[in-house]
């Protein structure tokens, strides 16, 4: 009859086990309020984004027009995108924009901070809150605003270009029309990006300068070696920032479009023949197909940066 | 994916070895005289196209197109007071039903989105429910979705719904922030100590209360963030409302003023309104500039929150 002793046996330990047991179960069943936290956000993520997205996708996936209505085409949407020379070319431009808008912005949010950090007079505090207040400024009334200034009718250039004797481009013309708008995004940007920067910089403990200052680094020794390295992470997070939102330019060209007559195509970026073949061509199907094609590119676009920067953000 | 995340801290402690790294460079004179005239041409860079708007808005039409000043001085005469008076005799005043509606989207778009990134970020901050890891990854994913690819289908949808040309139109989709969830619940987990909640919970405080007595006054400077960061963000918007809203009493004023613009370049009779557009333009940004004036403290920490480390 050795199975009687167990029972008998475990009053002893039972107390203890009961002790460790019962706060655990507890403990799993607390875990469920985490659902009830996240349930009321969950909600508006699947309506919007992910109910949409899987809309979108359904959506390209047929075809519709006036004369055979809507039928099933599967992936013919995506084979005319990839071929359709508007879309690719607006591929180009925001691939371009992106190579020149990024590295321009990143500049001048870096050096910006770097200076601002080595700075502690009221003077610096004044320039730092100037600098970040384009950010304050809505993109289409800072895109407006610079409409203004680039027009030759009201803008100021004219008489700044006189002092040198010199004569103000059209800055709306085609052929400088994409300068004209990397500086408008440069400009409300830059500040937004310098401040995650700039706060990033004070993160770092200053007793790690105190060595390099005591063996004769100069600032800029400082700011290359340990400084930049050290703010890294939010240096790829803030590029990853700028890489989504150039990807789908569209508020700034699409108001700058009245402003300069000709000189931007209502295909100018892909967003913005999404939306054209949708609301003036009432083409649905293909519309979505670009946007979840332009989606697709994006988030391409984004993991290849993480994964290139695996090492300096510390994702792995 | 290891997300661990450091929260930069304001730093006083440090003020010490700082102020005496400056001490040595203040001995050396040049480098910040060049830092300063490199900080006054960013400066003046920056706030040219706001000092602009700011003369622009005194002018009438003819002082805009040649005032006695130039485009960047005060004209001989101050139109500011007729120009406002013109913003309420246009059509009725629409421009400022547009300040009004703009404020409406931000205000409960903003706000609303912030109170789901609070019960979010906690929740997944604080408790290890199932699906969790699964969900958050997908969040991390859906912040790298381009929200303008959304715009069109969404648009489809909520036509769908009968809810376009209405308010719902711009202010749903404008809840959905995972991004905001992402920067709560890294704050959550570094300002908020799980012992602390288990002492609420032994003193007798349910989740609710615990939540509400404990982790929120915790989390404030983060919701201060997330806050801004999303008010702008719908105050900001341009491509949603100008998609799903046709009706021009329900526009915000970005989409409304645009609509000014390219009716002013069209030419049909519209000179007039260049006046009123730098006006309003001028009316509509100073909101903004105020809230990030005053609430600094909050933000300046804050928006480093969400970078990897």
């Amino acid at each position: 009859m050795a199975t009687t002793t167990a029972p008998t046996s475990s009053p002893s330990i039972e107390p203890s086990e009961r002790a460790t047991h019962r706060p655990d179960r507890s403990f799993r069943r607390r875990q469920r309020w985490g659902w009830l936290f996240v349930a009321p956000f969950a909600l508006v993520f699947l309506t919007f984004l992910i109910l949409p997205l899987v809309f979108a996708f359904r959506m390209s996936l047929f075809s519709s027009t006036l004369a055979t209505g809507t039928r099933f085409v599967g992936a013919d949407n995506y084979v005319k995108a990839f071929t359709d020379p508007l879309f690719l070319e607006g591929l180009v431009t925001v691939a371009k924009f992106a190579f020149i808008m990024i590295p321009a912005q990143m500049l001048v949010a870096l050096v910006a901070a770097l200076v601002l950090d080595n700075l502690t007079t009221w003077a610096s505090k004044f320039s730092r809150l100037m600098i970040f207040i384009p950010y304050a400024v809505p993109v289409v009334i800072g895109a407006l605003m610079w409409g203004f200034l680039y027009s030759p009718r009201f803008g100021p250039a004219g008489s700044i270009f006189a002092l040198f004797g010199a004569e103000a481009p059209n800055f709306l013309a085609q052929d400088s029309i994409f300068g004209s708008l990397v500086n408008i995004v440069t400009w409300q940007w830059a500040g937004y990006y310098m401040i995650i920067i700039y706060a990033a910089l004070r993160g770092i403990d200053p007793g790690i300068y105190e060595a390099a200052v005591l063996d004769g680094a100069s600032d800029r020794q400082i700011a290359w070696r340990i400084k930049i390295p050290l703010i890294s992470s939010s240096m790829v997070m803030v590029i990853i920032f700028a890489l989504i939102g150039t990807l789908q330019f569209f508020t700034e060209p699409q108001v700058l479009r009245g402003v300069a007559q000709g000189a931007i195509p209502t295909d100018y970026t892909p967003n913005m023949y999404a939306f054209s073949l949708a609301f003036s061509y009432s083409q649905f199907n293909y519309a979505s197909a670009i946007s979840f094609a332009l989606g697709i590119v994006v988030f391409v676009f984004s993991f290849f940066f993480l994964f290139l920067t695996r090492k300096q953000s510390g994702l792995k | 994916m290891a997300l661990v995340t450091d929260i930069p801290k304001q730093r006083d402690g440090g003020r010490g070895a700082r102020s005496a790294a400056s001490r040595t460079r203040a001995r050396n004179g040049g480098p910040r005289i060049g830092s300063h005239i490199f900080l006054l041409i960013l400066v003046i860079y920056f706030v040219t196209p706001i000092w602009w708007l700011t003369v622009a808005s005194t002018k009438d039409t003819a002082g805009l197109f040649g005032g006695s000043g130039g485009p960047l001085w005060f004209d001989s005469e101050f139109h500011f007071f007729d120009n406002i008076r013109g913003l309420f005799d246009r059509q009725n005043g629409i421009y400022w039903r547009w300040l009004g509606n703009s404020f409406l989207y931000a205000i409960s778009g903003g706000v609303g989105a912030t109170v789901l990134a609070v019960l979010a970020g906690y929740g997944f901050a604080k408790y290890r429910f199932r699906g969790r890891g699964v969900f958050f990854g997908v969040l991390l994913g859906a912040v790298m979705v381009p929200l303008t690819a959304l715009v069109i289908p969404t648009f489809v949808l909520l036509s769908e719904a009968g809810l376009v040309n209405t308010v719902w139109a711009v202010i749903l989709p404008s809840l959905l922030s995972p991004f905001g969830v992402y920067l709560m619940r890294v704050f959550a987990q570094e300002t908020i100590s799980d012992d602390l909640l288990d002492a609420a919970r032994i003193d007798g405080a349910g989740e609710i209360r615990t939540f509400f007595q404990i982790a929120l006054p915790l989390l404030r400077p983060g919701i201060v963030t997330v806050l801004l960061l999303s008010v702008v963000g719908t105050w900001n918007n341009f491509f949603l409302p100008l998609a799903v809203l046709s009706d021009p009493l329900l526009l915000p004023v970005t989409v409304g003023l645009n609509g000014w613009t390219a009716l002013s370049n069209a030419g049909s009779g519209g000179e007039a309104l260049w006046n009123l557009i730098t006006t309003g333009a001028f009316i509509s940004i100073i909101p903004l500039i105020i809230a990030f004036l005053t609430l600094q403290k909050y933000w300046q920490g804050g928006l480093s929150l969400g970078s990897l480390k």
